[in-house]
């Protein structure tokens, strides 16, 4: 049981890990995204009060 | 919003739910006080007890005297809270440096620091207090702080929950008075920055759930469609040590009136679970908050958006899947197998990388602005601190490879490395969020003494390097002294000599400590007088201004 358990972390780990890299990276890189980006990006420089639209 | 708080009697629901929540507290206190089995556990029931009854009289004079005035307006950003923060911060700050300075003095000169008639003043006591203070009280304070304001600012939303953010915060201060009293006291689970007994552990999940409800309940009722990536760094850092303090204190107290509790685990199923714990406070408390920090403050200081928003997405994501590995680098040569200390030294090692990026991305908002580094010393101090997070980042993985730590570990040199992190990257970044917060909340033009701040960053980073450097050599010195052996093949040195040999080293990092301290004193004296309103008349003509609405709702020419 232990040496199952710790082989499947081991190699089961590596492909789960490269899996959500890629994902993110996707998701970071997609270009339709970065219209988002930017806007969020400008969010701190942005002084306005809570009730303002 | 305001159409959904309930007023009975000046007191609205948030309220009425915090004033039963401290009663139903303050009635356990009484219980475990009458059935205390030990004189601590009845001091401590005692001290928790006055602190709340004091807490409902002080809510019940603040409801007395509202009138009509609604407390929780939602058409305004809940700044009060923020400012008491700021001052919390800076009493716990000098707090726990001066800890720092006395433990620093008792390793320097035990003969002249050691009091045996008073057991408080004992180094293995006023260690978890230093750490902490600094850790806990400190840093913890300028997160609650910076993440009540930078999560109003980005969301645009007031904070969710009328009292409960206030109870968030009066219990966190009511947590570190119980657990800094209980260490002077000799109260401890004896596990590194995890010391505080059950009792103290269950009143902080407590108020923790009250952050992350607060939190959460903010961004879920936000104006702005994008959740800004600082506010995903600080609910990684709430999530993620509300699992670490939970699970890494799960124990069974002897009695419900005894201060002592046993832990759940065992052997190396115990000491893995602490280091899980003790390496993801340095990455979700030290790092994961603290960067949430730079993504909001300096962008806003030097008015352009961050290098790129790209990065800080893959930043964030890599930074908290890897971290969370990390904790078996602190067990290598232990009992626990090989692949897992492996495993710890290779996610350690990976961690390079995210670290990396995000300093870079830090570093590079700069870019088309570099002259606010010599003409701003806040944005210096900021900075700066990345470079120090790009340092210790470095020196943390070469540390954990399983060869370099067979010298370093056990050693002042990661004594060294801890407070290059924590006076470097934590420290500045601190600062340099509370210089910026007092002059924004208060609604100044500019600090009080810009010359200050220089002084602040000057004192603090030579003390930096007094530490830093010292350790390295002390550290050095007594791993190649203690893996030492004679033509006989025994070991050339003894313990003593060993500790003699620091000697020096210990000096200068008093020395360093004392400089840092300076600093941060100069710090409070310059930021009490900015928030009473004075400034001083022959500031430099480039003192910063107050963030004028910043000429870059567009995209900035390095774009």
């Amino acid at each position: 049981m232990y040496e199952k358990l710790s082989h499947f972390a081991q190699t089961g780990g590596l492909i789960y890990f490269f899996a959500i890299f890629a994902v993110v990276l996707a998701y970071a890189l997609w270009p339709r995204n970065q219209k988002r980006f930017d806007e969020a990006a400008q969010l701190p420089l942005q002084d306005r009060e809570p009730g303002d639209e | 919003m305001s159409t959904t708080t309930l007023r009975k009697g000046g007191m609205d629901t948030s309220t009425v739910i915090v004033a039963t929540m401290l009663g139903i507290f303050a009635i356990l206190a009484v219980f475990i006080a009458g059935n205390a089995t030990d004189r601590l556990m009845g001091i401590h029931a005692t001290v928790f007890f006055a602190a709340v009854a004091a807490w409902l009289l002080g809510i019940g004079l603040w409801a007395g005297k509202l009138g009509d005035r609604d407390p929780f307006d939602q058409t305004k950003y809940e700044d009060t809270l923020v400012k008491f923060g700021i001052f919390t911060s800076m009493f716990w700050g000098i707090a726990g440096f001066l800890v720092g300075i006395v433990i620093a003095l008792q390793l320097t000169w035990p003969n002249i620091f050691y009091f045996e008639q008073w057991g408080f003043t004992n180094f293995g006591r006023l260690r978890p207090l230093h750490t902490s203070a600094v850790i806990f009280a400190f840093g913890g304070n300028v997160l609650l702080a910076t993440s009540f304001h930078v999560v109003q600012r980005t969301t645009r939303a007031r904070l969710f929950g009328g009292m409960l953010p206030w109870f968030v915060f009066w219990g966190y201060q009511l947590f570190i008075v119980i657990a800094a009293t209980g260490y002077l006291m000799g109260i401890t689970q004896s596990k590194e920055y995890a010391e505080p007994e059950w009792y103290a552990d269950l009143w902080l999940t407590v108020v923790w759930v009250a952050y992350l409800l607060v939190f959460l309940g903010t961004l879920w009722k936000r104006k702005e469609p994008h959740i800004y990536v600082a506010n995903w760094f600080y609910l990684s850092f709430i999530v993620t040590i509300a699992m670490l303090h939970i699970v890494n204190n799960l124990s069974l107290p002897v009695s419900l009136g005894s201060s002592k509790s046993y832990q759940l685990f065992a052997g190396v199923q115990d000491a893995l679970t602490q280091w899980w714990y003790g390496h993801n406070a340095v990455g979700f408390f030290l790092t994961t908050g603290f960067l949430a920090i730079m993504y909001y403050f300096i962008p806003k200081r030097v008015e352009r958006p961050v290098y790129s928003y790209r990065l800080s997405i893959v930043h964030f994501w890599s930074l908290i899947f890897i971290y969370i590995w990390a904790g078996p680098h602190h067990l290598h040569y232990t009992a626990l197998p090989q692949w897992a200390q492996t495993l710890g030294m290779t996610f350690s090692i990976m961690l390079w990388m995210p670290s990396w990026g995000g300093m870079i991305n830090g570093v590079m908002t700069l870019s088309g602005a570099w002259d606010k580094l010599r003409t701003d010393p806040v944005v210096r101090m900021m900075i700066v601190s990345l470079a120090f997070y790009g340092m210790s980042t470095f020196e943390g993985p070469l540390m954990s490879v399983r060869a370099v730590n067979s010298l370093s570990h056990y050693t002042e040199w990661g004594i060294g490395h801890v407070h290059s992190g924590a006076l470097g990257w934590v420290g500045f970044i601190s600062f340099g969020a509370l210089y910026c917060l007092t002059q924004w909340l208060w609604k100044r033009k500019s600090l009080y003494s810009v010359a200050l701040v220089e002084w602040h960053f000057w004192l603090a980073t030579i003390g930096i390097v007094f530490y830093m450097v010292s350790m390295w050599f002390a550290g050095i010195t007594e791993g190649l002294m203690w893996r030492a052996y004679n033509e006989f093949g025994f070991l050339e040195y003894s313990f003593v000599e060993t500790v003699e040999a620091k000697h020096i080293s210990y000096i200068i990092r008093m020395a360093g400590g004392l400089l840092y301290f300076s600093g941060a004193a100069i710090m409070v004296y310059n930021l009490v007088r900015t928030a009473i309103g004075h400034e001083r008349i022959n500031q430099p003509a480039s003192a910063p201004s107050v963030s004028s609405p910043p000429a870059a709702a567009s995209l900035q020419p390095a774009e």
